[in-house]
């Protein structure tokens, strides 16, 4: 084994499935692997998951610390917390990363207050660089760039003097890799040393809720803003989705007002996206809203301010009244 | 009896209203510059924490760690119901991060007493971190519920919720002391109470040590009753290097304001010809089937 620090992924499962975050940060911890030369490593907290822990390999990961516990089958705190924080202290990795989902949301900051050391939030990249505090330089350090103040501005964070550096990332914004089928990974089952007492929380259910879009996975988005929130707007975005085969999006405020379900929202504080094609209706294009899809493929953009900032990141700009332009591709496509 | 709880609450900017400027030169945050409200999910905490008070009796703390002014978050807690309130301030606190505000704040809650319920808001929205709940439960070594859309039964012995997690929810139960990180949908916030602002509307603060120099806040207390208890470092008794910027593991390297990267963009007129062009295109590249 390496006694190099190298880059550690938090494995996340529900129900003994891995989730997809965990898959993409594998791939954002290869990149910093590749340039720090260090290895790609995994903890996972769970019950029964051996079977699913070989597709980790496909994904970048060399070697999965394994904790196996009918305990851990449900998520808990203070012991998922703790055993990270012993795997941690047993193997040195200089960086750790988590989802910024509510589980990760939820272990990774016991732990960097355990260890006393930095954690970045809701990162939307990561790089290696050096940072240098008085006359220290720290070489290979690990830069975390995120939104702050409501997207306003970005912030490069670091935390050179604290090891390991720690960060969560929210799901959709590192691009998973192709897998490879031949990749394996080294699983390391290592034992759970968690008092009984500190399971403290009892999971009385789980219940699962449908969503009514599925706006991650969807290859093209129609997307209404504040522009196109009148009944008759929405409908004709329904219908253009819908002719495409693709879902229905809007922004943050026609989800305030209450027209469209939260499930629907892209953006910041809502959904990252990465579709094929997104078309936004009516939609300024505020920071906080392009966060969410500035790496859609093409962009069409239909607003009646042509100088509406939507327009700058848009590949194809309409300007016009939405319902006048989301007629006509309606038509046009019908005949296409 | 009931339950003893702490609220921790904080005076937040208002995102909605920032520009570049608001950050200073060494990268921290020029509040100064900014409007400040109350941080929205803690309303929800405090809601919530006023509605255990009601249906189980008890007793709610508030807490805020930041500067002299942010006494009016402690006074719209009283206003709506809070039993006390503490501002937790100090020079040396300035400059805080997630893990340094945490340290802050679990001195202070060992200090106010003993408790059995902690509630925080899921987030700070000038931040969006989520940290600071999780770290003081980890700090004082107490269980933790984050995300928690409601209490669906409480009594002195044990809380039962429901929390929110991407594909659906989850219905967790925990036994006493234990931190809550409670989220917007939990309630709807009660607004100030008329009589209770007449009553705390001047109040003042009662400052804990006298060495620490509170001349600039003098306006603020010619008080008719003292109800929000100022508290600094020894007050506290927090070990000043774990507090503020010294006790902060992350560093601002660099801030950037946000300006629009632009892409190779056609402008598509629109007329029928154009927008079904444009289509046909999409067609013929794939991007639509
Ligand atoms: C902390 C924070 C987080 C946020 N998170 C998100 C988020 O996740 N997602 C999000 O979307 N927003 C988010 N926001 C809000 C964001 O800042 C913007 O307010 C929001 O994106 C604006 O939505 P909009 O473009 O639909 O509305 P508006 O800004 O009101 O824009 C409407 C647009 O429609 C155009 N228009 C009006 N009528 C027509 C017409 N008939 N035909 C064509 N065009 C028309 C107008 O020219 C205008 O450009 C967040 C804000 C904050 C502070
Ligand atoms: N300075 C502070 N004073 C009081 N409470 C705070 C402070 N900072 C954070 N909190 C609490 O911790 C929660 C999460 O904050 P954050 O980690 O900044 O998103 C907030 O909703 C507050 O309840």
């Amino acid at each position: 084994m390496s006694n190099k620090k190298n880059v550690m992924v938090f494995i996340e499962s529900r129900a003994g499935k891995i989730a997809e975050v965990s898959l993409e940060l594998l791939g954002a911890a290869r990149d910093l692997a590749g340039k720090l030369g260090v290895q790609v490593e995994a903890v996972a907290i769970g019950h029964d998951l051996k079977n699913e822990l070989t597709v980790l390999g496909h994904y970048g990961c060399q070697r999965v610390y394994y904790i196996n516990d009918e305990r851990l089958a449900f998520f808990s705190s203070v012991p998922y917390a703790k055993t990270v924080v012993n795997t941690i202290k047993a193997h040195n990795p200089g960086i750790v990363l988590f989802g910024a989902t509510t589980m990760g949301r939820d272990v990774a900051p016991r732990v960097a207050s355990a260890l006393k050391c930095g954690l970045t939030a809701d990162c939307t990249d990561l790089k290696i660089g050096e940072h240098q505090i008085k006359d220290k330089t720290y070489k290979n350090t690990l830069l975390q760039i995120r939104p702050a103040f409501g997207g306003n501005i970005i912030a490069t964070i670091v935390s050179p003097e604290s090891v390991p550096s720690m960060a969560t990332v929210r799901e959709g914004v590192m691009k998973m890799i192709t897998p490879n089928p031949d990749a394996a990974v080294e699983i390391i089952n290592e034992a759970c040393t968690i008092a009984d007492n500190d399971f403290l929380t009892e999971v009385l259910e789980v219940i699962n809720e449908e969503k009514a879009v599925n706006l991650k996975a969807a290859q093209i988005i129609v997307s209404a803003g504040m522009g196109a929130s009148d009944p008759e707007a929405i409908e004709l975005a329904r219908t253009l989705a819908a002719a495409l085969c693709g879902e229905l999006g809007c922004s943050r405020p026609v989800v305030d007002s209450g027209i469209l379900d939260k499930d629907h929202q892209v953006g910041q504080t809502g959904i990252t996206v990465r579709p094929n094609l997104y078309i936004a209706c009516g939609i300024s294009g505020q920071i906080q809203h392009r966060a969410g899809m500035s790496e859609a493929k093409r962009i069409i953009a239909i607003n009646k301010d042509p100088n509406a900032p939507i327009f700058a990141i848009a590949h194809y700009g309409i300007v016009g009244d939405v319902k006048d332009v989301l007629t006509k591709m309606i038509n046009a496509y019908k005949k296409a | 009896m009931g339950l003893r709880m702490i609220v921790t609450v904080k005076q937040v900017p208002d995102t909605h209203n920032v520009t570049g400027e608001a950050m200073k030169e060494d990268g921290t945050v020029n509040r100064a510059a900014l409007p400040t409200i109350f941080n929205p999910e803690d309303l929800n905490a405090l809601e919530e924490a006023l509605k255990i008070k009601e249906r189980t009796g008890g007793h709610v703390t508030c807490i805020s760690m930041g500067p002299p002014n942010a006494v009016e978050v402690l006074k719209e807690c009283l206003y709506r119901g809070a039993d006390d309130a503490v501002l937790i301030s100090d020079r040396r606190f300035a400059g805080a991060d997630t893990l340094a505000t945490s340290y802050a704040l679990k001195c202070a809650i060992e200090q106010a007493g003993e408790y059995d319920l902690i509630l925080c808001g899921r987030q700070a929205i000038d931040g969006d971190t989520a940290q600071v709940g999780p770290q003081i439960a980890e700090k004082l070594d107490i269980n933790q519920l984050t995300c928690i859309s409601a209490v669906t039964e409480i009594d002195e012995e044990s809380i039962t919720a429901k929390r929110s997690v991407e594909d659906g929810y989850e219905i967790v139960k925990s036994g006493f002391p234990v931190l809550l990180t409670v989220t917007a949908s939990a309630n709807e916030p009660r607004s100030a109470n008329a009589k209770k602002v007449m009553t705390y509307k001047n109040i003042g603060k009662e400052i804990c040590n006298s060495s620490y120099d509170e001349s600039y806040m003098a306006a603020e207390t010619c008080a008719v009753i003292s109800h929000v208890k100022e508290w600094n470092v020894e007050a506290i008794s927090a070990d000043p290097v774990q507090c503020g910027l010294s006790g902060s593991p992350t560093k601002v390297k660099k801030i950037q304001s946000v300006v629009l990267t632009g892409c190779e963009s056609r402008q598509i007129a629109n007329s029928e010809t154009e927008i079904t062009n444009l289509m046909n295109e999409l067609v013929s590249e794939n991007i639509i089937g």
